[in-house]
């Protein structure tokens, strides 16, 4: 133990960050990333999380060296990595089917690295021992990688990375190919690794669960475009744009215009009776979305006075579905349909389909969102 | 700006490295195939005389009856092969496929034991035991009172060629029945279909394309054989009008080149045909995890036929090795069912007099095969791995070899370097050895290509980008992952082309000109010419099958423990 947290400090102390900007990319017509900079922080975990074919793998591949981008820079630390070969940038990546190389054993597997890098036999013995210990699997060293299952070779092909202690850790969906119960065991223990090395690391995945689990900040991305950065709580409570509000967590949307109410505070109108008072104060006449979560509306069968500080909407429920922590009413207000997650706590009824209901909707968790 | 970076990037992509192998093989490949081959066309449409463009030649050749009556003899004798070859290999493969059948290594067995003996020896043990006065006819005659005229004239041709040949499509036929998912059987029978019906609508179409594989191979490899009918003396064919033409009148015979190109054509024309008829069929239906249709138990009498029909079979295809062993052991062996007695002399003749062309085969087969499985992996390397411009002509030049006879090869070697003289020695260049070495090598390029491809796209590219990833380069990269991962690959084409090169005899016909050079295949066809020297001859190819059979089976467990060590599941 000692041992790793030595080695470890040793690997902590040369954590630096990535600097990418101006980042364009593109396979023949097809132009997969689009003007992207971004900066992520020594010691970082840093998610891109966004849907297949959003540009998150190659800009990971970017990173190491496995693509070339026709503009841009890709620095790591202070040095510009752009015109460098894989082998020069010392980052290091574990793929997502973990690439372990059939014909060697697993601690042939990890040695790969150091004897790369022409590292003294001495040493390359102890560091393989220590990064199996540390993933812990010692005791299968002399194996196969076809011997091991899924997650043992998941292990592997990180001590395989981390043994050569690069300058930053690429995770491309690593978790993937595990089951469910692995994947939540496995993301903790990444996790954890990861704050014991306080090494700059990048995960790259379509989940936002796991991004949410383990990530310090997370890059949103669609269509080869960089959408939002920030940390999992505030891309979910202050979204930047409907894309991000939909894409984390379940989102209602209606659709309306900026006004001023009575008193000349700005209120978003939805249409027929869909007035809510806003936080905030966009220009007037402004077109665009109100978002809220499922969560932010209290539920009141028939016609009840309004709570303060609350917006009140009318509307038809439509269905319901039991969650078993909650229910959740799909209700029609105006021409939407919006989402509302009411708690149960065991003793409530259920409102029936085409009850008339009244929303009350706390404005501190609403956002207006333009487009 | 972004068009002025594209460029300098594939600039960059270029490596120096990449593109020196590229124009190295490709003057390898123009030098000796490409080459060679234009000049027999070339002549084929030269006036000999005042070296202009002429069609007489060709007007020459359809006028000829023996010329056209060669045409629809070799065109005939290729289609009955195929049939005939399919004939054997379709049963075969039905039952390996559908069946638990005990005697299924037995069958993989049988499609390797024909290719590994000139198929121009089992036609003399063939005509001992086939034959209008061998052992089977005699017995019928004797017994019956009538005879079956299996070796007769274009009948021999076709017997021959289609045991020997019909590998090719019970090799091919058998992937592509084990390539079948068994989902796609399943739904067929959800839906309603059964027994033959399934096998019709289903399996069969989904078969497919490896049975044209292996058929258009067959009958590439017919068309352009050359021992077979010069040893059963069938000389009306379109290889030997072309080699007696060129061995008898002389390099400067027109009609040699013209039957050349018309072979050319034809071989051309075959492939085109299969290729049309697989477009758009290549399935590829295993997914993963699973495969291969779904197997059943025999019933009882089911066995009994699968058993006689596989045991027939397996008596056809060996008689050649059965008759050969016969011969080599026999003291006289003519007009009776068996040898009248029995004798060791033909060996010992063998071993102290001959032994330079077992030597000699050991040496060309394995240099032989070692340049194709270098260029094999190089090219299937630039071509799956890298950007370099025109890569894909590099497999096309080396795969236009398939297209290429041997005869047509021979011919092209002799026009083009007979005027070349080797440095120092001044010998003319096509009287030195490693031509042979070079021809042999050209001729079996295309399946250690296609072995090397096939090896190099299963290694997954994300093990060599860990590798770079971890700090290796790209020539690092090749030697610590690609290599050791294609290795199976690698030998696998190793091994055919080094067997099928130790057999080859038509291109080295025209090329051996003295006898301390010669390989075995043609040592053999010297010593089967004469009646005295079929003892040894036959002593001579039993021991060619033994080495080869040996060479083959010792890498068949290097490649099989390999696997083991690495914990691999062995199919």
């Amino acid at each position: 133990m000692n041992q790793i947290s030595e080695l470890a400090r040793k690997a902590g102390t040369r954590s630096v960050g990535v600097h990418i900007a101006g980042v364009n990319l593109s396979y023949g017509k097809h132009h997969v990333l689009k003007d992207v900079s971004l900066d992520i922080q020594p010691g970082e975990f840093f998610a891109f999380l966004g849907p297949s074919g959003c540009g998150k793998t190659t800009l990971l591949r970017l990173i190491a060296g496995f693509n070339t981008a026709q503009s841009g820079v890709v620095k790591i630390g202070e040095e510009d990595v752009s015109r460098l070969p894989p082998w020069r940038r010392d980052v290091g990546m574990v793929f997502q089917s973990y690439a372990l190389w059939p014909h060697m054993s697993i601690r042939r597997n990890v040695a790969f690295g150091l004897e790369e890098r022409r590292v003294p036999r001495a040493e390359v013995a102890e560091r393989v021992e220590w990064a199996l210990e540390l993933v812990g699997l010692k005791h299968l060293a002399d194996r196969y990688p076809s011997q091991l299952s899924g997650g043992q070779q998941q292990r592997v092909a990180l001590a395989r990375t981390v043994v050569v202690q690069p300058k930053v850790l690429l995770l491309d969906e690593p978790l993937s190919n595990l089951d469910a119960k692995l994947r939540v065991q496995m993301r903790r223990e990444l996790r954890d690794l990861q704050q014991e090395l306080g090494l700059t690391t990048i995960f790259v995945t379509h989940d936002q669960e796991e991004a949410n689990t383990v990530c310090d900040r997370i890059a949103v991305m669609s269509d080869g475009v960089i959408q939002q950065v920030g940390t999992p709580m505030s891309l979910y409570d202050q979204p930047g744009n409907l894309f991000v509000a939909g894409f984390l967590g379940t989102a209602n949307v209606l659709s309306g215009k900026i006004g001023r109410d009575g008193n000349g505070r700005a209120v978003f109108l939805g249409g027929e009776g869909i007035t809510v008072p806003l936080a905030e104060t966009p220009p007037d006449g402004a077109e665009g979305s109100l978002m809220f979560r499922p969560q932010s509306v209290t539920l009141r069968p028939g016609d009840a006075p309004a709570s303060p500080g609350m917006a009140q909407l009318r509307g038809t429920v439509l269905h319901s579905e039991f969650l078993g922590a909650s229910i959740r009413y799909a209700v029609t207000v105006g021409q939407s349909q919006v989402q509302i997650d009411v708690p149960h706590h065991g003793d409530a009824e259920l409102i029936e389909n085409g009850s008339a209901v009244c929303l009350e909707l706390d404005t501190a968790k609403t956002r207006f969102l333009h487009g | 700006m972004i068009a002025r970076t594209l460029t300098r990037m594939s600039l960059a992509d270029i490596r120096p490295g990449q593109a020196a192998i590229a124009i190295l093989i490709a003057a390898f490949l123009l030098l000796f195939l490409v080459i060679p081959v234009i000049r027999v066309v070339f002549v084929a449409f030269q006036d000999p005389a005042t070296g202009g463009f002429t069609l007489v030649h060709f007007l020459d050749f359809f006028r000829t009856d023996l010329f056209i009556r060669s045409f629809w003899n070799s065109f005939y004798v290729s289609s009955m092969s195929v049939v005939i070859a399919t004939i054997f290999a379709l049963p075969l493969a039905y039952i390996t496929s559908r069946f638990n059948f005990r005697g299924t290594i037995l069958i993989q067995t049988l499609g390797v034991v024909p290719l590994i003996m000139p198929p121009f020896i089992g036609a003399v043990a063939m005509q001992l035991l086939f034959g209008r006065n061998g052992t089977i006819n005699m017995m019928l005659h004797d017994t019956f009172g009538f005879r079956i005229p299996f070796m007769e004239g274009l009948n021999g041709v076709i017997f021959v060629q289609s045991i020997h040949f019909f590998p090719f499509i019970l090799i091919n036929l058998s992937a592509s029945l084990r390539n079948i998912d068994r989902s796609m059987e399943e739904a067929a029978q959800n839906l309603g279909s059964s027994g033959f019906r399934l096998f019709r609508r289903i399996v069969f179409p989904l078969a497919m394309p490896g049975y044209i594989a292996g058929a258009s191979l067959v009958f590439i490899k017919v068309f352009d054989d050359l021992g077979t009918p010069l040893l059963l003396n069938v000389n009306d064919m379109l290889a030997p009008q072309a080699y007696l033409r060129i061995s008898s009148i002389g390099i400067n015979d027109p009609m040699g080149y013209v039957i050349s190109v018309v072979l050319v054509v034809c071989s051309l024309l075959a492939l085109w045909v299969a290729a049309l008829a697989m477009k758009g069929k290549d399935y590829a239906t295993v997914q993963r995890g699973g495969g291969g249709l779904t197997k059943r138990n025999m019933r009882p009498w089911e066995k009994v036929a699968a058993y006689a029909i596989v045991i027939l079979i397996l008596f056809l295809v060996l008689a050649p090795h059965l008759g050969l062993t016969l011969l080599s052991f026999a003291t006289i062996w003519s007009f009776s069912p068996l040898p009248d007695g029995y004798t060791l002399r033909h060996y010992e003749t063998v071993i102290f007099e001959s032994s330079q062309f077992i030597r000699n085969t050991l040496l060309y087969a394995s240099m032989a095969a070692g340049i194709d499985v270098i260029i094999g992996t190089a090219i299937a390397y630039l071509v799956l791995r890298t950007k370099l411009v025109g890569r894909q002509w590099l497999d096309y030049m080396a795969m236009a070899a398939l297209a290429v006879p041997g005869v047509v090869l021979g011919i092209g070697y002799l026009r083009t370097f007979y005027t070349v003289d080797m440095p120092f020695t001044g010998q003319p260049l096509t009287s030195f050895w490693l031509v042979l070495v070079i021809a042999l090598a050209i001729r079996r390029l295309p399946y250690a290509l296609r072995a090397c491809t096939a090896a190099l796209q299963q290694v997954s590219e994300a093990l060599e980008e860990a590798a770079e990833n971890l700090g290796a380069t790209k020539a690092r990269t090749i030697r610590k992952i690609v290599v050791p991962l294609m290795s199976g690959g690698i030998l696998a084409g190793f091994i055919t082309s080094f067997a099928t090169a130790a057999v080859e005899l038509s291109a080295t016909i025209m090329l051996v000109q003295s006898t301390s050079d010669a390989p075995l295949a043609y040592g053999l066809y010297v010593f089967m010419q004469s009646a005295a020297g079929r003892g040894p001859g036959a002593a001579l190819g039993i021991l060619a099958v033994l080495i080869v059979g040996a060479c083959t089976y010792l890498s068949h467990v290097i490649i099989e423990r390999g696997r083991e060590r690495r914990g691999e599941k062995s199919h």
